[in-house]
């Protein structure tokens, strides 16, 4: 026990005397969290639009001003020709131009049928659609403010969005984020400082000593338990203050898939450190063999279900989406622990895979 | 300066290690006696390293009898481990760590108690005159003092057996001279020393050489009686003139 701590000190040396390390630990999730907080946000405000009004009577000075007045637009310009239209796209301010045609209220009262141009730049498609959808919200609006007298029959919907009022997107992310940082943290810190030691020829000497593998491996790995466990508690806690994203659950359930998640990682760590014995490609492997299918293919921002059959057969290989299911499932539904047992199982299979998996690769390499 | 008297603390038998169908080691068989420095010579790729792994732990053999300090390779292996020291070309200290924290370190690991390790390290400092280098980070220090800081950290259990894996490659001729002083040292202490090397005048200093070529042992014994028998002036020659008939 006492050769294991020693070896524990020292691993917390080789961290704390490399400030490189110390960044990756604990400045990579702080401006991660804020990054993705603050920049990825579906809601847009203040656009520059262009309007073309034709017709220039009463119906289209309300649409208007309700268009300008909604909080999402800013007009950029009034425009007066049809060849306008493709210049001020061109110049690159104004993401949306809405032309009213000739006579609209005129038609409107009359025929019961006016015409109405949203053109989008769609460049830059998420955008456009949003603020298509936005301009469609003003007009039916309108037209539902017209009628109002008139229509007998109506449907009035009342949408309630559970468990993330809002709509912040940040409540996706940071469950994400979780599972993105402790991956990286676990899987790439691991896999460096092993490799680390084979590089330095100082593995061999710790086999030639009486220390037991096993006791080489926990010794290496169990700092980073303890740091990623730590970075865990961060996000939750800057993810609560700075965003507001709550933990209605079980805190103490939270942490415990956290560091099941964690030993996951980092027994995947292992696995990486035993099939190679340099640095630069247990990096390679750890970041672009984990950290993009992470990122893309564990629903951290793609919805799985909308994926193309055998790429979701591969998310379904992926921890960390058992893992985001699990946290969502505790911090926004308050779930207990009946609800993701599934997924806990899962999760504890794939460590003692990875766990089996590096015993043997160990024990062929010495062979 | 040979015991030949003395007891056997290495013994191979017929040693076999295969890598697929290449044949590192083929049918070696030694003996190295308590207290002698043992020079395992040969080209590189003759076999040298994967025989000093095998010896350690560090790798299984395909067959043969082993024993080293009296212990079998195969059943016995924490018993041999905590007889022997190890120190390979590469000196394995931690550049990120102090002088001091890499002399805790793997004395610590070998069971020494903190007052035992102070004790020593107390001793070693003086003896190695770098006393006021003990909280320097190992990465600021020269490569002769690091060199000359692995070998003593090999040893600072008191093995009975330490393995130099070329202890000396990449020293300039003083500082391998000044090295080997060490290692007569330690051998004077009781310590035996099996020493792999390609630098033939350092086969000169030891007590008995073996040396391999292509997997097998070709000669082994006395430096003086290998060149009486070869009739060279120097072991580069015996060297040369046992790779030599190796080609015809």
């Amino acid at each position: 026990m006492k050769r294991f701590l020693g070896f524990v000190v020292k691993e917390f040396y080789h961290i704390f005397r490399d400030y490189r390390t110390l960044l990756i630990l604990f400045g990579i999730p702080a401006i991660q969290l804020l990054l993705f907080g603050y920049v990825i946000t579906s809601e847009i405000r203040d656009a520059r639009i262009a309007i073309f009004d034709q017709s220039k009577d009463e119906g289209t000075r309300k649409i208007s001003e309700k268009v300008l007045s909604s909080g999402y637009f800013i007009l950029d310009k009034n425009l007066s020709s049809t060849k306008e239209i493709e210049q001020v796209f061109r110049q690159g301010n104004v993401k949306l131009v809405l032309i009213f045609g000739p006579d609209f209220s005129k038609n409107l009262n009359k025929t019961g049928n006016a015409k109405v141009q949203i053109i989008g730049d769609a460049s830059d498609p998420n955008t456009a659609n949003i603020l298509v959808n936005y301009i469609q919200g003003i007009l039916s609006n309108y037209l539902f403010s017209l009628n109002a007298e008139k229509i007998p029959m109506q449907i009035v919907p009342e949408v309630r969005m559970m468990y993330n009022s809002e709509m912040k997107g940040v409540f996706m992310f940071v469950p994400g984020l979780m599972a993105m940082l402790l991956m990286l943290i676990s899987a790439l810190m691991t896999s460096l400082s092993i490799t680390r030691e084979k590089e330095l020829g100082t593995m061999e000497l710790l086999l030639v000593s009486p220390l037991k593998p096993v006791q080489i491996i926990i010794g290496k790995v169990f700092p980073y338990v303890f740091l990623a466990f730590l970075d865990a508690c961060i996000i939750i806690i800057l993810g609560n203050t700075v965003f507001g994203v709550p933990v209605v659950g079980s805190v103490a359930l939270l942490l415990f898939e956290s560091l099941l998640f964690i030993c996951m990682a980092l027994s995947l760590g292992i696995l990486i450190s035993t099939i190679t014995s340099s640095q630069q490609i247990a990096m390679m492997l750890s970041l672009v063999a984990l950290m993009l299918p992470t990122i893309l293919l564990s629903g951290f921002i793609f919805p799985v279900e909308n994926m193309p059959v055998v790429l979701q057969w591969f998310c379904h290989i992926m921890p960390p989406k058992y893992y985001i299911t699990i946290i969502k499932s505790i911090m926004l539904q308050g779930n207990g622990f009946s609800y993701i047992a599934f997924e806990t199982g899962i999760l504890a299979g794939f460590t003692m895979l990875f766990i089996f998996l590096s015993v043997k690769k160990f024990k062929v390499r010495l062979g | 300066m040979v015991k030949r008297q003395a007891e056997n603390i290495i013994v191979v038998k017929d040693l076999v290690k295969k890598f697929g169908s290449f044949i590192a080691n083929d049918h070696l068989s030694f003996e190295v006696k308590k207290g002698e420095i043992f020079g395992f010579l040969g080209a590189n790729g003759a076999g040298k390293t994967t025989a000093i792994k095998i010896l350690c732990g560090l790798s299984s053999p395909t067959s043969g009898k082993l024993t080293v300090g009296g212990f079998d390779i195969y059943t016995e292996r924490e018993k041999i481990k905590k007889n022997i020291g190890y120190m390979s070309q590469k000196f394995s200290l931690y550049d990120d760590l102090t002088v001091f924290e890499n002399i805790r370190f793997y004395a610590g690991i070998y069971g020494l108690r903190k007052k035992e390790i102070e004790e020593r390290t107390k001793v070693l400092m003086e003896k190695l005159d770098m006393k006021e280098a003990r909280d320097k980070l190992i990465r600021s220090i020269p490569l002769g003092w690091k060199q000359k800081l692995a070998f003593s950290v090999a040893i600072i259990h008191n093995p009975k057996i330490v393995f130099l894996d070329e202890p000396t490659g990449g020293v300039d001729p003083l500082t391998r001279r000044q090295f080997w002083d060490m290692i007569f040292e330690a051998s004077r202490e009781g310590i035996t020393v099996f020493v792999t090397t390609h630098y033939m005048d350092e086969a000169e200093y030891c007590d008995r050489v073996s040396i391999m070529v292509d997997g097998k042992i070709a000669a082994l014994d006395t430096p003086e009686n290998l060149k009486q028998q070869y009739l060279a002036a120097s072991m580069n020659d015996v060297f040369l003139k046992l790779a030599r008939a190796k080609v015809n």
